[in-house]
């Protein structure tokens, strides 16, 4: 084991090098480029064997990456943002296919208006396709996240895709020391990659993503990918505590911070909560009662560990990196659907949007959710979601709208 | 005029063997089946069919598959890509010696010409451009049929689909040059009515490595509006009258697999398909009619041209 530092684009080429993926198609995007640019270079000097190969968009790439998975390859491919959205359709069939395989989304903002800037609207596009959905905060949780994936996805009680979120920018390109596993001992925590039974030989042809007109068989298999993608659940914590116990290091379902007798609990997913925790411990010293509580499965949704960290709460705040239009906050909707069936539920739930489009989040905002929440009283009734901007970025905007000469002079000043 | 043949002399030398068992969901009389049926029993059973959307998507419908060899159901647009992902996997693992050489499989897009021509393209341009290793064999019934016989860009000029009532103001996207354009080492024209031609066809595309894409005029009895059992009559007139020439290109050189000497009018060919009833019904539209006419003859004199020395 060395510990070296690395980015959270090279800590997830790492990941499938050390997971000895054999075959990686690739389609460019920023900020995903660095993953498939190493993994390249590890092909081309056969640090890694198989094949790499560059697709003609990430809809091939995923038809790609299902195909070779569904013939018994290792595989792995990653993309972002307007190029996950473009293998949209592929997501939904190879998760129907149940080919088990790794893909990394490095979290982009979507067009329009086309922008580099991380948020999560790309990767919770994807929440429904039945890829198993992990997200990282830090360089070190990629590269581990993605060998754990490899874990599930290839669990016969699991047999579908899993999906490893990372943050654009913010983690992408950050470098951070991470420990680099000791590939034997890789070797001995996941499965040979030529253990992987094949899916089509001459001797034994097989037919796979065929038609289902009836709907009740059709029933059937959604139900099946649904309750597949629940088992994995389980079988992340079984590959969890093997994990801790070769690497040293534990993930579960969600990751509390402060929780113990935290009767305020703000809820974040990704990279940011790392400035959550800062907003959190600034509190804490104050002696304020809050903790925070970090997302790392969206899928599957990990209702009994929420409702089980949530209930006996006073008040919960879900701080969404994203906006779904006419909603609100993504995770801040199912967060209100597992606590409206939770006995003993927080009688205060609040819903924030931040760093969209990679905006900072600052220790101001902070401050002014916890305090909206730790003030807020249980029958106002549902609050619309607050968008969380200082008074210097929303000068910084008119001003652009000034030049624009979208606004008149006088309206923002 | 017909080439010399190599392999096949007569329908009789080609494989007696059915890879697919009679009895699908498809039409009577479907061009596409047949043609797919005399291509597979040529290539041979061990292959995977990698199918875009389409009518012959429903050819296996779970727990059916009249098929002896292997199928995955990919996308409308990346059934190219698919044959990427299995030929590269099936390469990898014969690689670390998990895949006997024997169990290997050929690999075969199965296409309408709406996902060929339209939707797919990108998919197997990209293929063709990275020298892969599979076949192709697109099914151009000349519209999207799966979904009721819409307009593609394969609908040739004047025809009627349901979404062109007036007839196809476009002429046909020429498939076969926007291939060849890419440098595969084998494209051909194949037609189930010539049987022998297209079985030649197959064996010669054999040894070859790389991209071998094959494009069929498929005859649909419900879109082109006929009765089931003229469809080999069809096939024959469209042959006969230039309309849909047989050909090929071995690393990028055409020639044709026969040349009509004395062509029948379009006409023979157009006035039996509803498609083209508005051109000869309430009242004959000889300008329309002159234009097909024109671009066949225009076809015909400069291959003449160009292959007669
Ligand atoms: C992305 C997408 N858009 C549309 C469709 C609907 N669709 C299914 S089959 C089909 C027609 C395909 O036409 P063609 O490739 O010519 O094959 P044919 O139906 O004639 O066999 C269409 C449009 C689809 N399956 N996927
Ligand atoms: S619509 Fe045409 S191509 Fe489709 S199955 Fe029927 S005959 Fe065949």
């Amino acid at each position: 084991m060395t510990t070296t530092m690395l980015t959270g684009n090279a800590s997830a080429a790492w990941g499938a090098r050390l997971a000895e993926a054999r075959y990686v198609p690739a389609f460019p995007i920023t900020p995903q480029t660095e993953i498939i640019e190493s993994l390249a270079g590890w092909f081309a000097d056969g640090s890694m064997s198989g094949r790499f190969v560059t697709l003609d968009s990430e809809h091939s790439m995923m038809t790609a990456a299902g195909a070779a998975a569904a013939a018994g390859v290792r595989t792995f491919a990653a993309t972002s943002s307007q190029g996950l959205l473009y293998a949209m359709e592929v997501l939904y069939t190879v998760a129907g296919w149940r080919v088990p395989f790794v893909l990394v989304n490095v979290s982009r903002g979507l067009s329009a208006p086309i922008t580099l800037g991380p948020d999560h609207n790309d990767v919770l596009a994807a929440r429904d396709s039945g890829f198993v959905q992990l997200h990282a905060e830090t360089c070190q949780e990629v590269l581990d996240s993605v060998l754990m994936a490899y874990r599930i996805a290839e669990d016969d009680r699991v047999s579908a895709p899993v999906l490893v979120n990372l943050d654009g920018f913010f983690l992408s390109f950050t470098r951070e020391p991470v420990e680099l596993p000791d590939p034997e001992e890789v070797r001995r925590f996941l499965p040979s990659p030529e253990a992987r039974p094949l899916g089509f030989t001459a001797s034994r042809p097989a037919a796979r993503g065929v038609a289902v007109l009836e709907g009740p068989t059709y029933s059937y298999f959604r139900y099946q990918l649904h309750l597949a993608v629940e088992q994995a659940r389980a079988v992340h914590d079984e590959a969890a505590e093997e994990f801790e116990r070769r690497f040293g290091r534990r993930y579960g379902a969600i990751d509390g911070y402060r929780l113990d007798d935290a009767e305020t609990v703000l809820i974040m997913a990704g990279s940011f909560a790392t400035k959550g925790r800062a907003a959190v411990d600034r509190w804490r010293s104050k002696g304020r009662r809050v903790g925070l509580l970090r997302l790392r499965m969206i899928r599957p949704w990990p209702a009994a560990d929420l409702a089980a960290a949530l209930s006996g709460r006073k008040a919960v705040a879900v701080l969404d990196q994203n906006l779904a239009p006419g909603l609100g906050g993504i995770l801040f909707q199912e967060v209100a659907a597992v606590l409206a069936q939770c006995p003993g539920h927080p009688p205060v739930l609040r819903s924030f949007v931040g760093g969209l489009g990679g905006k900072e989040i600052s220790r101001g905002e902070f401050d002014h959710l916890l305090n909206i929440t730790e003030h807020a009283r249980p029958d106002e009734g549902p609050v619309g979601p607050v968008l969380l901007m200082t008074a210097r970025e929303a000068e910084q905007v008119g001003q652009r709208l000034r030049i624009a000469g979208h606004v008149p002079e006088e309206v923002v000043s | 005029m017909k080439v010399a043949r190599e392999h096949y002399r007569s329908v009789k030398d080609l494989p007696a063997d059915e890879i697919i068992a009679p009895g699908s969901p498809l039409c009577a009389g479907c061009g596409a089946l047949t043609t797919l049926r005399l291509f597979h029993k040529v290539l041979g059973g061990n292959a995977v069919v990698v199918n875009a959307a389409g009518c012959m998507t429903l050819m296996a419908t779970y727990p059916f598959t009249p098929l002896r060899s292997s199928w995955l159901y990919t996308t409308m647009a990346s059934p190219s890509a698919g044959a990427q992902g299995l030929r590269d996997a099936l390469d990898i693992l014969m690689e670390s010696g998990r895949l006997p050489k024997d169990e290997n499989l050929n690999v075969l897009v199965l296409a309408g010409d709406g996902s060929t021509l339209d939707m797919g393209l990108s998919s197997t341009s990209g293929a063709i451009h990275r020298g892969l290793d599979f076949w192709y064999l697109c099914y151009d019934n000349e519209a999207y049929g799966n979904t009721g016989f819409q307009a593609s860009s394969a609908s040739p000029l004047n025809s009627h689909t349901a979404t062109s009532p007036l007839g196809t103001p476009w002429v046909k996207k020429d498939i076969f040059e926007i291939w060849r354009s890419h440098r595969p080492p084998y494209v051909a024209t194949i037609s189930a009515h010539d049987a022998v031609d297209l079985a030649e066809k197959v064996e010669r595309a054999r040894p070859l490595r790389g991209a071998k894409l094959f494009v069929a005029l498929a005859t649909c009895p419900p879109g082109w509006g006929f009765e089931p059992a003229m469809g080999d009559d069809l096939a024959k007139l469209a042959v006969e009258t230039g309309i849909w020439p047989l050909k090929e290109a071995v690393e990028g050189s055409i020639r044709h697999t026969f040349i009509p000497e004395r062509r029948r009018p379009v006409e023979a060919y157009l006035e039996p398909q509803r498609r083209y009833r508005h051109l000869f019904q309430p009242e004959r539209r000889p300008e329309a009619i002159a234009a097909i006419q024109e671009a066949v003859d225009r076809y015909w004199d400069a291959t003449i041209a160009s292959e007669r020395p």
